[in-house]
Order: structure tokens, then C-alpha cells, then sequence
């Protein structure tokens, strides 16, 4: 992964350049028109909270059943990557609501249970850097609330009635709005692999200075 | 007696379903074009500032991890 990750933020970055073009030449949608166009980034930001948060559950799992301190290191990479990306959906989607809906904020079930999930995983930081000695399993459990969450957030628009667009939107799309969408959301997942790699590179880091001042002040 | 209008006004009030399909248009009316774009760019912008934000403090992190390996190496030359 080391060596793929300079031609892969390369890939990327051009990836995050094409897609505005993509997305300026997709066409309108009939009742929300431009501010539709949202979807493209706001959409494809929980895709990369999601993949984050897998990554941060299976990780705890390990760390929690197993001991294993990479596995930590991958859960609080999770974690923080999913949080950035939750941030950027709570952002777009209040600014596509407030022109489509007339409203910044609606308390119904999906919009409640994403900002829930976005606060699980604030939890699980702010528990890593204030829970003191063996705060890393107390957050690994955190984690795993978390993650069982996800499914229920991904699925309460279905279950629920709401004012929020149903999952049915995406597979429903035409090509000309579908192209563009599916280019979108494999830049974002490639994203959040890109900073999941480089977030669990300064975790290793971090545990071998630990290491490295262990062995000093053992020599001291 | 009284609660049928209760009831007549809950239906009334009820929130629309949830749109369940996007259908694409080629003409935007014009009165859309203005009110959404500071808010479209809002958005976009928003998730590139956060993303360089972020990336940010992981390169400055690294920084002061690295900076600490190379002093407590100076310290400890035999590792």
C-alpha cells in the first residue's frame, strides 16, 4: 500500500478535478433542479463515512477479542476518517435541504439518526483522548454500537416515512445522472482509503515512538 | 364529534413521502438558477476545505511524531 499510495492520491486528485465537469454536464432533476446537483458530493460522503466505519468496527472486533495493536490503530483511523466524512454530509445536506425543503433542518428519522451515528463516533474520539488508562476498549465497544447503527441510518428512509429522498434514487437512476454519481461516489471510497492509509501510517508512528521512550527510560 | 376535524387536520398535515426517484430535466426554470448555486458551492467547497483541513493535521501530526522518533534515536544511537 505504501507504494500504491503516491500513484493513487495522483488518481484521485484527478478524479476530484474530472468529476465537477462530470457533474456540471448531468442534466437537471424536474422538481429541485441545480441544487439537485448536491446529491453528487452529499451522497457519496456517507458512502466514505460508511466504508470508514466498517473498517473502524472490524478493527475494534479484533482489538477487543484479540489484543492486537494494529487493529487499534486501524479503529482510530476509522473513526476519525468517518467523522470528517459524516461532518461534510450534515454540511451539504442542511444547504441542499434549505433550498429544496425551505428548511435547514427537519427532526425526522434519517437526518436524526445520521447526526446519532456522526455523534457515536465524536464520542469514541473524545473517549480515546480524555478516558484515560483502557480508554482503547471502552472506545472499541463505542465503535461497535456505532457500526451496528450504520445499516439502520443507510435503511431509515425506507422503513420510516420521511421527508428525506428514498435509497431507491440511486439504483433508479438514469445513466446520464448514474455515470456521473457512480464517478463521484469511487473517488470519495478512494478517498477515504487514501486517508484511512495515511491516518493509520501516523498511528504506527506514534506506537513506535511509545516504544522507543519505553526502552529509553528502561536504559535511564 | 369534535375529533374528526382533529383528524381531518392531521391528514392535511401529514409530510409528503419521501421522493422515491430522480427524473432528469432539460430546461431549468430561471427562477432556480440563482437561489441554489451559492448553496451548491457552498457545499462543494465545504467538503474540499474539510478534506485539505484534515489531511493538514495529519501531515502536521506526522511532522511531530517523526521529530520525536529522531530525538529519542539520537538519544538511544545503539537502536
Amino acid at each position: 500500500m505504501k507504494k500504491a499510495f503516491g500513484p493513487l492520491l495522483v488518481v484521485v486528485a484527478v478524479m476530484f478535478v474530472v468529476a465537477p465537469f462530470l457533474i456540471a454536464n448531468a442534466p437537471y432533476e424536474s422538481t429541485m433542479g441545480l441544487i439537485q446537483k448536491i446529491f453528487y458530493y452529499h451522497v457519496p460522503s456517507w458512502f466514505a463515512m460508511y466504508l470508514a466505519i466498517a473498517v473502524c468496527g472490524a478493527a475494534s472486533a479484533v482489538y477487543l477479542f484479540k489484543g492486537t495493536p494494529i487493529a487499534d490503530a486501524y479503529a482510530t483511523a476509522g473513526a476519525e476518517v468517518a467523522v470528517v466524512f459524516g461532518l461534510c454530509g450534515l454540511v451539504t445536506g442542511p444547504l441542499w435541504g434549505r433550498v429544496a425543503w425551505g428548511v435547514w433542518w427537519q427532526w425526522d428519522v434519517r437526518l436524526t439518526t445520521a447526526l446519532l451515528l456522526e455523534l457515536i463516533f465524536v464520542a469514541y474520539l473524545m473517549v480515546r483522548r480524555f478516558g484515560g488508562p483502557g480508554a482503547e476498549k471502552l472506545a472499541a465497544a463505542t465503535a461497535l454500537f456505532g457500526t451496528a447503527t450504520a445499516p439502520f441510518v443507510y435503511k431509515s428512509v425506507d422503513i420510516w416515512r420521511t421527508v428525506h429522498p428514498q435509497t431507491t434514487v440511486i439504483p433508479t437512476l438514469k445513466p446520464s445522472m448514474g455515470g456521473p454519481f457512480a464517478f463521484s461516489s469511487l473517488a470519495f471510497l478512494l478517498l477515504s482509503a487514501l486517508l484511512l492509509t495515511a491516518r493509520v501510517h501516523l498511528a504506527k508512528r506514534q506506537m513506535m515512538v511509545d516504544e522507543m521512550y519505553l526502552a529509553y527510560e528502561d536504559q535511564s | 364529534m369534535m375529533r374528526i376535524p382533529l383528524l381531518l387536520a392531521a391528514l392535511v398535515l401529514q409530510p409528503p413521502p419521501g421522493q422515491s426517484e430522480f427524473v432528469p430535466v432539460n430546461e431549468l426554470p430561471a427562477a432556480d438558477k440563482l437561489p441554489a448555486a451559492p448553496f451548491l458551492i457552498a457545499a462543494y467547497a465545504f467538503v474540499w476545505i474539510a478534506v485539505m483541513f484534515y489531511l493538514w493535521t495529519i501531515w502536521r501530526r506526522l511532522n511531530k511524531v517523526e521529530a520525536d522518533i529522531d530525538a529519542l534515536a539520537r538519544k538511544t544511537p545503539h537502536r
